[in-house]
């Protein structure tokens, strides 16, 4: 029997988030009580080492401004990890997103400054490439007589604010204005270690040409298989990767079996 | 031991920050110029490249690209990456057709469509020839892609490794003393550090003058692939 040649070759994502206040990792529930879970450089080299693809950085430093110092950890985390490093918070110009990408960001995550002004994201990708601009969208469930029905809304401010705007119509709209990458997280599941929002997840990957990474709800192996199920070009995580749950190669052992993963020689179990 | 000195041609255009980070990070110094007599006198040139085709050509075109050919006819090694390896060859077709620095016999196309456009991603490499930068390689690695167009109908010996994505297409390619890589090795894990450190190495095995060790195709830049 032949086997069927692929018409690519390109690999699903493991993607471990890291929340950064202050050039520290942090964890807090909803950006609160927020306690030190160190050297966001160390806890991104760890992961690169165990094979991750990709490590995205959610900036909750709480500043009306950034100073340059800011992103001293940035620079240091792109002198010691070869690997796509993904920055989101805090950018609501181009010129925050060129120091970023100077300072070794190799994408940009739009949440909030994108809902407020949403031809940012254009302004963004004529300037740096769609492949740079990431956006950023948090959805909420609404209240729905059946599935059907079922709508999700973007929220703001971890889920706080609510913004009147149909999450996959914001999808639609933010890759025809230049979003290369949607990051898709689910404000009901996340935290909650119960799986991901698997409908919006399908849903979002029906509609979107471009990658669609899933967030929110993580909690087994099993629910990683079931984002990529759905479409979903990568799985995000990151309560299973800090608590170690699971290393970064554990699970692309068990996702490999289903799914084309890297699987990085002599990687760090 | 001194470390290899790189030279990292700016042609203006797309953050190159990152790949100087990995050469410095391996022990290179780096100088990143688009001065002719620098080029010039450098043993260890490396061409990066982010965005389009057409804006860095028109930099290097003229002084830039005959100190260039002239630091290969002495025998400087020379890497292209992404937009960098593309300009290696003879055109490219994206906007309109754009010749390109002729290093490298072979045009460059957009990919087909059928799957996602740009190619962004990690994708396998399939080794399909021995090459000092291909050392350690596994037929298992991966690596990191950001591209829409690729070279096609590039002489089969000068084809190191290739890639699927549409079609198949040279993810790597050498002929004498000139090499380059479509996906990004700075961006690709420890599989993408060992290219470049193979790279430093085979240019500092060339730059301390083997004697009798000119590669084939030394002495002439020019490339074309009658006869292949």
């Amino acid at each position: 029997m032949r086997a069927t040649i692929e018409p690519t070759g390109l690999t699903r994502r493991i993607i471990p988030c890291l929340d950064v206040a202050a050039g520290r990792v942090v964890k807090g529930v909803q950006f609160r009580n927020l306690t030190d879970q160190g050297d966001p450089t160390e806890a991104a080299a760890r992961y690169a080492a165990e094979g991750a693809d990709e490590i995205v950085f959610l900036d909750i430093t709480a500043a009306p401004e950034r100073r340059d110092t800011d992103l001293d950890w940035v620079r240091r985390t792109a002198e010691q990890v070869f690997i796509p490093l993904s920055v989101g918070g805090g950018v609501r110009s181009v010129d925050d997103g060129r120091k970023l990408l100077l300072a070794g960001a190799d994408k940009l995550g739009i949440n909030t400054a994108a809902v407020a002004e949403p031809e940012l994201l254009t302004r963004l990708a004529e300037r740096f490439g769609s492949q740079c601009v990431v956006l950023s969208v948090d959805a909420k469930r609404r209240e729905a007589a059946g599935a059907e029905d079922q709508s999700w809304e973007v929220v703001t401010h971890g889920g706080r604010t609510p913004t009147g705007l149909d999450a996959l119509e914001w999808i639609e709209e933010g890759i025809e204005r230049g979003a290369g990458e949607i990051l898709l997280t689910s404000i009901d599941s996340d935290g909650t270690q119960a799986g991901y929002d698997l409908e919006l997840l399908r849903r979002a990957s029906a509609l979107s040409p471009v990658p669609v990474i899933a967030s929110g709800g993580a909690g087994t192996l099993e629910h990683l298989a079931d984002a990529l199920d759905t479409g979903a070009a990568a799985v995000l995580a990151a309560s299973i990767f800090h608590q170690e749950t699971y290393s970064v190669g554990t699970v692309k052992e068990y996702l490999g079996r289903r799914y084309p993963i890297r699987i990085q020689t002599g990687a760090s179990r | 031991m001194t470390a290899t000195e790189a030279t990292v041609i700016d042609a203006g255009v797309g953050n190159i920050g990152n790949l100087v980070r990995a050469l410095r990070h391996l022990g290179a110094e780096v100088e990143i110029t688009c001065d002719p007599a620098t080029i010039r006198a450098s043993r260890c040139l490396v061409l990066p490249g982010v965005g389009a085709f057409r804006p860095p050509r028109e930099i290097l075109r003229g002084a830039p690209e005959e100190a260039i050919r002239a630091a290969l006819d002495d025998g400087a090694t020379m890497l292209g990456i992404c937009i960098g390896y593309q300009l290696l060859f003879d055109s490219s077709e994206e906007f309109g057709t754009t010749d390109g620095l002729a290093l490298l016999a072979g045009g460059v196309t957009e990919l087909p469509g059928g799957v996602p456009l740009p190619h962004i991603g990690w994708n396998r490499v399939f080794a399909v020839k021995d090459h000092p930068l291909l050392a350690g390689s596994t037929n298992d690695d991966h690596y990191y892609f950001v591209h829409s167009f690729a070279p096609e109908k590039v002489p089969e010996e000068w084809v190191l490794g290739r890639c699927r994505h549409g079609r198949s297409f040279p993810a790597i390619t050498g002929r004498g003393r000139i090499a380059g890589t479509q996906f990004h090795p700075e961006k690709s894990g420890a599989a993408g550090l060992r290219l470049l450190r193979n790279y430093l190495a085979w240019a500092g095995d060339l730059a301390g003058g083997v004697a009798g060790g000119a590669p084939e195709g030394h002495g002439g830049t020019h490339a074309t692939a009658a006869g292949h």
